[in-house]
């Protein structure tokens, strides 16, 4: 058992399809919350697969797509200060603050470093004590554990020169505030799998009963999805609202215990702010006060930095499913992948990057000149 | 904490004003996606140097000049080689400055005869470190069946340079009746790769500083004029060669597809990919169809002459593992579409700049 | 979010502090930080995150799962272009 390829078995996934055609009477729309899964369905052409009846919408779970452009802006004016050097996962450093991204401090001579864990950064704070070095705490639980780790780590070492530009984020509160959003179409949740790894699933009984939405917890290989949707599917035809593991190798009710210590002792809930979509109560976790000395935010006096958000796509409707990308105005228009407006429109796992891409592939356009698209040589 | 979420009112979701970051595309400063190969490589070219001296040469979009000189014709190339760490597993910036500008030569059908090679040192440098990497270009070289003409040398201050940067240029003779470039690549044509990809990539990443991991990986880096001339020994008549540098197999099925105006369809489980590869790139988060590779190459081949010459590349050293991994298609012109081992499609794009580990 | 992978426990370095690993993910291998799953043993699969490993994987679970899946859908039927069942057919000699 490798637990990877099995789970990418063709034929499996052909039965797992013909169960849920079998099953699915009626349309139901089902969100898959993190985007590790969107990045699957996508690369494996998932949802051209499903019956037509089944429409899988991409959620909020990119940590990169929902940290709120404060915070970037905090991480590039720490990043560009002299002394220091300001470690992150590859993902953040293309995210746009305004203006400028990680990329380009770099490129204006600020160290930005690529960190495969947040370890390294403890590290490399170790290794050159005359610099500041500051770890960029993004991501959901499943994060949470590593940057705990790396911020008590610190401590233990006594390393005065290392600290934390804290940005966490929780589902279970995102899931409640998608769910009572006017006009939310929702009808099932694929939850996260790798979250209910290290969380648990205490905290989801409660959402899918109150509204009354079928929670499966679902892994991230093809069958795992399909497996999410067939489950989800079933509940909702017997008009069923549970919660159900079908990822449970790798999930247990209780979670991991020792790392949901390590989060609560180093970390406390708190109010934040998400992208594009506002404040969501208790969705975050900042340092708690025995860890404060190690926030970022005050070290460098970044508190005060403010950023309006500019509301210029939909994207937020995108990814609740209220409207389809090409509902909007900019699609296509003054929003493509090479001038994108939103997220959704970057990765080509963004539903409206993926419906550019599918749309152009259907109509044929004839491409542009030769000369127009120079590329480099060599 | 003063949580600037705690000083706002409370928000309901209003997706109305949901927006998403989007990367800036518009750098006023050169950033390293500039020299990654992919949709930012080709806007620099595009926006800074055609305007300044481009030409009809220049916009053929080959890896190598093909030039018409006193009844011969000549490829022409040059390029520059950065790699760190210098020395990795397979091969080193030595091997990577002949190689490269062998290949680039190749890709045309040329023989390559004479390089050029440059070095730009920085204050500091061991004397023995230099020693070895020109000991590798050497080799390099003599394995390839080319000659080291001219060079040049420069050194710059400590500080302004990062060791040893390396720039060479060759030429070599093209044969008669043979006429290879990406403009060429026809509905119908077989699309063959000469070997699994990945390997040069995932081999350098291992070493790098910050994701070192251990893997029995090496470098495929590899001269590959021998290789194609016994393709062109087959026939004549190949329309596309390219090799997969920087941005890979997907950057490089992107260029062709855009400036044939031809859509390419690629078999997702065709395409050897080694374990280890896929595994690195799994945990990664990165995908090896964008990985690079120094001893690949992808032809475009007319589908009569598809299986010989296969099997021609298979009977090469540089080529026993040669696959068919597609063909070329009238359908969705400009794009690459990749037929998934599930049943599914999805739409290969050009990447952006380089590739970096995830975790989302 | 959360990409993280299946890898098989190779060495625990008991010294380590926190608490490390070697974990082997089918030919690549990479030191991972052990100390969430402190009585995890040499040759269990963890799945690791960032370097870190959240959660052992449960053999008997996955076995269970793909029993099931074996079982769904037992009707074969034609579906697909030429295309498709080009691809399948490929499916016997890749390399993954």
């Amino acid at each position: 058992m490798r637990y990877i390829d099995e789970f990418n078995d063709p034929e499996l996934a052909r039965r797992l399809l013909d169960e849920i055609r079998a099953t699915v009477t009626r349309p139901w729309a089902l969100m898959e919350v993190c985007g590790g899964q969107t990045h699957s369905i996508i690369r494996h052409g998932i949802d051209q697969l499903l019956p037509e009846e089944v429409e899988l919408i991409h959620g909020p779970g990119c940590p990169v797509c929902v940290t709120p452009l404060d915070v970037i802006d905090k991480a590039l004016e720490i990043a560009a200060r002299p002394g220091v050097i300001f470690c992150s996962f590859g993902d953040m450093l293309r995210v746009p603050g305004t203006g400028r991204d990680l990329f380009r401090v770099k490129g204006e001579g600020g160290d930005v470093r690529v960190v495969y864990s947040p370890l390294d950064a403890v590290d490399l704070a170790r290794r050159h004590p005359d610099r500041q070095v500051v770890f960029f705490a993004i991501g959901f639980e499943t994060t949470a554990p590593a940057n705990a780790m790396a911020v008590h780590q610190a401590r233990r070492l006594g390393l005065a020169n290392f600290s934390l530009l804290v940005s966490h984020v929780r589902v279970p509160p995102a899931i409640e505030a998608i769910m009572t959003a006017p006009a939310c179409r929702v009808r099932g949740f694929l939850a996260a799998g790798h979250v209910c790894s290290v969380m648990g699933t205490d905290e989801y009984p409660d959402l899918a009963e109150r509204h009354r939405v079928p929670i499966v917890v679902t892994g991230f290989e093809p069958l795992d999805i399909l497996e999410g949707i067939r489950r989800a599917v079933h509940q909702l035809e017997r008009g069923e609202h549970r919660v159900e593991n079908a990822y449970p190798r790798a999930v247990r009710e209780q979670g991991n215990p020792a790392a949901v210590r390590m989060i609560e002792e180093v970390f406390e809930v708190t109010d934040r702010n998400w992208r594009g979509i506002g404040r969501i109560p208790g969705s975050g976790w900042r340092l708690a006060d025995a860890f404060r000395a190690y926030d970022a935010e005050h070290r460098f006096d970044v508190t005060g930095i403010r950023t309006e958000e500019p509301a210029e796509c939909r994207a937020g409707e995108v990814l609740q499913g209220l409207i389809k990308p090409t509902d909007c105005a900019a699609f296509g228009t003054t929003c493509t992948p090479r001038t994108p407006l939103g997220a959704t429109m970057v990765s080509s796992e963004g539903a409206c990057a993926a419906y550019y891409l599918y749309r152009r592939m259907t109509d044929s356009p004839a491409p542009k000149s030769a000369a127009q698209e120079m590329n480099p040589v060599g | 904490m003063a949580d600037l979420a705690t000083e706002s009112p409370e928000a309901v979701v209003d997706p109305a004003d949901w927006t998403c970051p989007a990367p800036l595309r518009d750098q006023p400063v050169v950033v390293m996606g500039h020299g990654g190969g992919g949709a930012l490589s080709a806007e620099l070219v595009q926006q800074i140097f055609a305007p300044a001296y481009g030409n009809p040469t220049l916009a053929a979009l080959t890896d190598s000049a093909v030039l018409d000189l006193g009844g011969a014709r000549l490829a022409f190339s040059t390029d520059s080689y950065v790699v760190r760490p210098l020395f990795f597993p397979g091969g080193s910036l030595g091997d990577l400055a002949v190689n490269g500008t062998v290949n680039d030569l190749a890709m045309s059908g040329a023989r390559p005869t004479h390089l050029s090679a440059a070095f730009i040192l920085e204050e500091g440098v061991e004397l023995a470190v230099l020693a070895r990497v020109a000991r590798a270009l050497g080799a390099a070289a003599e394995a390839a069946g080319v000659t080291i003409a001219t060079g040049d040398t420069k050194v710059v201050e400590s500080g302004h340079g990062d060791g040893v940067y390396v720039t060479t240029a060759g030429v070599g003779l093209v044969p008669a009746g043979v006429d290879i470039r990406p403009q060429r690549a026809r509905p119908g044509d077989a699309v063959l790769v000469s070997g699994p990809i990945g390997l040069h990539g995932v081999a350098v990443m291992s070493v790098r500083e910050g994701l070192e991991f251990g893997v029995e990986t090496t470098s495929d880096t590899a001269p590959l004029a021998d290789l194609v001339a016994a393709m062109l020994a087959v026939t004549p008549d190949i329309h596309v060669l390219r090799d997969p540098t920087r941005g890979g197999l997907g950057a490089s099925l992107n260029e062709i597809a855009r400036a044939s105006g031809t859509g390419v369809r690629l078999r997702e489980r065709a395409v050897p990919v080694p374990d280890e590869v896929a595994n690195a790139c799994g945990f990664l988060g990165l995908d090896p169809l964008y990985v690079a590779n120094e001893g690949r190459l992808v032809a475009f081949v007319p589908p009569e002459h598809a299986e010989a010459v296969l099997a021609a590349m298979r009977a090469h050293p540089q080529g026993t593992d040669a696959a068919l991994i597609g063909e070329c298609v009238a359908d969705h012109p400009g794009m690459v579409v990749v037929a998934t081992a599930l049943g599914g499609t999805r739409v290969l794009d050009l990447p952006l700049g380089e590739q970096l580990p995830r975790i989302c | 979010m959360c990409l993280a992978v299946p890898g098989k426990v190779v060495s625990i370095d008991h010294r380590a502090d926190p608490l490390t690993g070697l974990i082997d993910f089918g030919g690549v291998r990479k030191q991972a930080c052990l100390e969430y799953l402190p009585d995890v043993r040499v040759g269990e699969y963890v799945i690791v995150h960032v370097g870190f490993a959240l959660q052992r994987l449960d053999e008997e679970s996955a076995r269970a799962s793909l029993e099931l899946f074996g079982q769904l859908g037992l009707l074969e039927e034609e579906f697909g272009d030429a295309w498709e069942q080009a691809a399948r057919q490929e499916s016997g000699s890749e390399a993954r």
